[in-house]
């Protein structure tokens, strides 16, 4: 058994040092002695073999992050449920109620954000009116 | 830990006032998509009710006092003064709104529902009595003002001013987790009680990483109160916020905040006062200077009195930099005389902004002593409370807070700031010669007559500070009774 901590953690060290010996030496090997040719098509990003059709930096809608955050939202509830539900026979009334007010709360955001609009794709700003 | 099956009782009694926030909060939220009439005034009483259930149900609360859900909450007197002073805070915001709302067409249930959870975060950021539970209610209290402050959104000021105060306010958040980490990892818990029994007992940890942890919170903390060196966020956001919003926030946050600062650092970091002392000093001093000097060459009001609210934070950490419970007291009383008057002079910007809010400047309060006498001699006890002239709340705050330093010994600090309030003096009184002695612009002029609301809002806030000046000792006595915190 290994007693120091430097006896410990040389493997971790030799490792270390193997991983950036390789990386260093295949980066260096390939710009030596690889064979470089410049031209447009070569500069053109790889979309597996499709011919790109524009710049990926355009303005997205603002709903796609709305989706986004909602989401998570409900997501982390989806969370919430699975350690409660583990332990929901040792919880009895008390876990049950306790989980009543979490979804009750969370379900009046969802009554909240669906009669606001937010999850009908098609609902223009327009027809929301001014707020 | 054992799980207990049923919620006690008294526990739910000690909470009642953040259940009663929650529920109206949520009730409103969901009635806006409901009732599609914009025009009623029926959210802003169902708030105004909400918040007057929860003003009595903290005073019930404290018919019981102790802790709540095991030492996690602590409804003493201490929670119970703030939780009043941030509710009332509440009230005062509520009743310039209604006008203000409706000069903007933006009357929905939205604003009242952040207002109220708002408010529930902070009522459980003042009885929280562990480092998750205040961060928590650090946490509600903070998301609900960032979107108040951009509640016009048709408004590019409001814009940037709700994106400043959201990217700074949660970068100052991290910091204050932070050090709530660092606590928890050298002491192994978040009670602040067991935290400072963890400082004083024989197996002390080390006291670098507790004091790494102090300065972290103290950084996170000192943005919540804008002092000073962490105060640069304040004018612009609360120049774009709107002004109903800018009085909530120069005062309701700000006390809940201060109450947080001093329940650790009076609990949990009293061992190891010596070490912070120095750095609430430097803050104390810096937040009232540069208030001050700051403030003199303001034109427009909201970034004047903005930056009166920094200066007003540095005098309420010299209460702090006195770490004693006279101090602890004086502090609590400055901030409740501090709300009064800072609501009470935002409510008269409010009311004299206009729609769009286009009047805002010095020169825009020219003859509004003769236009509207009432507004202005309201606005007149507002601003001599702030200078701390006598028979008004601000001077016996001032009074208090100075006292209380110079019986810690710190006599620099007093003499310092007492030659800040003398600096600060002038820039009231320009307010002042420009409403008595100018002749009327435009804006008084134009100014619309006052409303049930504003009256009041303007009459309970100077009612206020008149009683805290002519009779201290009410409110004072029981902060004296409440200042020895739970250690």
């Amino acid at each position: 058994m290994p007693s120091s901590i430097t006896e410990v953690y040389f493997p971790v060290l030799v490792q270390g040092v193997i991983a950036i010996v390789l990386a260093a030496a295949l980066i260096v090997l390939s710009y030596v002695l690889g064979k470089r040719v410049k031209n447009k098509i070569k500069d053109t990003p790889y979309e597996s073999g499709i011919t790109p059709t524009g710049d990926a930096r355009s303005r997205f809608s603002v709903k796609f992050y709305l989706v986004a955050m909602l989401f998570i939202l409900f997501d982390i509830e989806a969370i919430f449920l699975y350690p409660w539900a583990v332990v929901y026979r040792e919880l009895k009334m008390f876990g049950f109620i306790e989980m009543l007010v979490f979804v009750v709360l969370i379900l009046s955001g969802f009554f909240y954000i669906w009669r606001k609009g937010a999850l009908d794709w098609s609902y223009s700003d327009r027809a929301r009116g001014k707020r | 830990m054992p799980v207990s099956n049923f919620v006690n009782p008294a526990d739910l009694v000690r909470f009642l006032p953040e259940i009663i926030l929650t529920v109206m909060g949520t009730l409103l939220m969901v009635l806006d998509p409901v009732l599609h009439k914009r025009s009623s005034y029926a959210f802003g009483h169902l708030s105004l009710l909400g918040l007057a259930a929860a003003l009595v149900a903290s005073v019930y609360a404290f018919r019981d006092p102790g802790p709540a859900f095991g030492g996690m909450l602590m409804v003493d007197g201490f929670a119970t003064f703030f939780r009043v002073l941030v509710i009332g805070v509440g009230i005062l915001t509520i009743l310039p709104s209604y006008r203000f709302l409706a000069r903007h067409d933006a009357e929905t249930s939205e604003y009242h529902a952040l207002l109220l959870y708002s408010i529930a975060g902070q009522c459980l950021m003042v009885s929280a009595n562990e480092l998750i539970m205040i961060f928590l209610g650090l946490e509600i209290s903070s998301i609900a003002s960032y979107i108040l402050a951009g509640y016009l959104r048709d408004d590019k000021r409001a814009n940037e001013s709700a994106l400043k105060y959201f990217l700074l306010g949660s970068f100052a958040t991290g910091f204050f987790l932070y050090g709530v980490a660092f606590i928890y990892g050298s002491t192994g818990t978040v009670n602040l009680t067991s935290v400072h029994a963890a400082l004083t007992g024989p197996n002390a940890p080390s006291p670098v990483f507790v004091g790494v942890a102090a300065a972290l919170m103290f950084v996170g903390l000192a943005f919540k109160v804008s002092a000073a060196p962490f105060q640069v966020w304040a004018p612009d956001v609360y120049q774009g916020a709107p002004t109903p919003v800018t009085a909530f926030l120069s005062a309701g946050p700000k006390a809940a905040a201060f109450a947080i600062f001093l329940r650790i650092f009076m609990t949990s970091f009293q061992p190891i006062a010596n070490g912070w002392e120095p750095l609430v000093w430097g803050s104390a001093l810096l937040s009232m200077t540069i208030g001050n000097f700051a403030a003199l060459l303001q034109s427009n009001v909201k970034r004047l009195l903005a930056y009166s609210s920094i200066a007003h934070a540095g005098y309420v950490l010299v209460a702090l930099t006195a770490r004693s419970d006279v101090g602890t007291a004086a502090a609590m009383f400055y901030l409740a005389a501090y709300a009064f008057m800072n609501v009470g002079a935002f409510a008269v910007v409010s009311h004299l902004s206009g729609r769009g809010e286009r009047y805002q400047n010095v020169d825009d309060f020219a003859g509004l002593g003769q236009k509207q006498p009432l507004t202005a001699a309201m606005l007149t006890i507002f601003l001599l409370s702030l200078i701390g002239v006598p028979l008004t709340g601000g001077f016996f705050g001032k009074f208090y807070i100075f006292k209380a330093a110079l019986e810690s010994h710190l006599v620099w600090l007093t003499v310092l700031g007492l030659l800040n309030s003398a600096v600060a003096a002038y820039y009231y009184l320009r307010l002042l010669v420009m409403m008595y002695m100018h002749e009327p612009s435009e804006a008084a002029t134009n100014a619309e007559p006052l409303s049930f609301g504003l009256s009041a809002a303007l009459i309970l806030p100077a009612l206020g500070t008149l009683v805290l000046g002519i009779f201290p000792s009410w409110v004072l006595e029981f902060a004296g009774r409440s200042s020895n915190l739970v250690k």
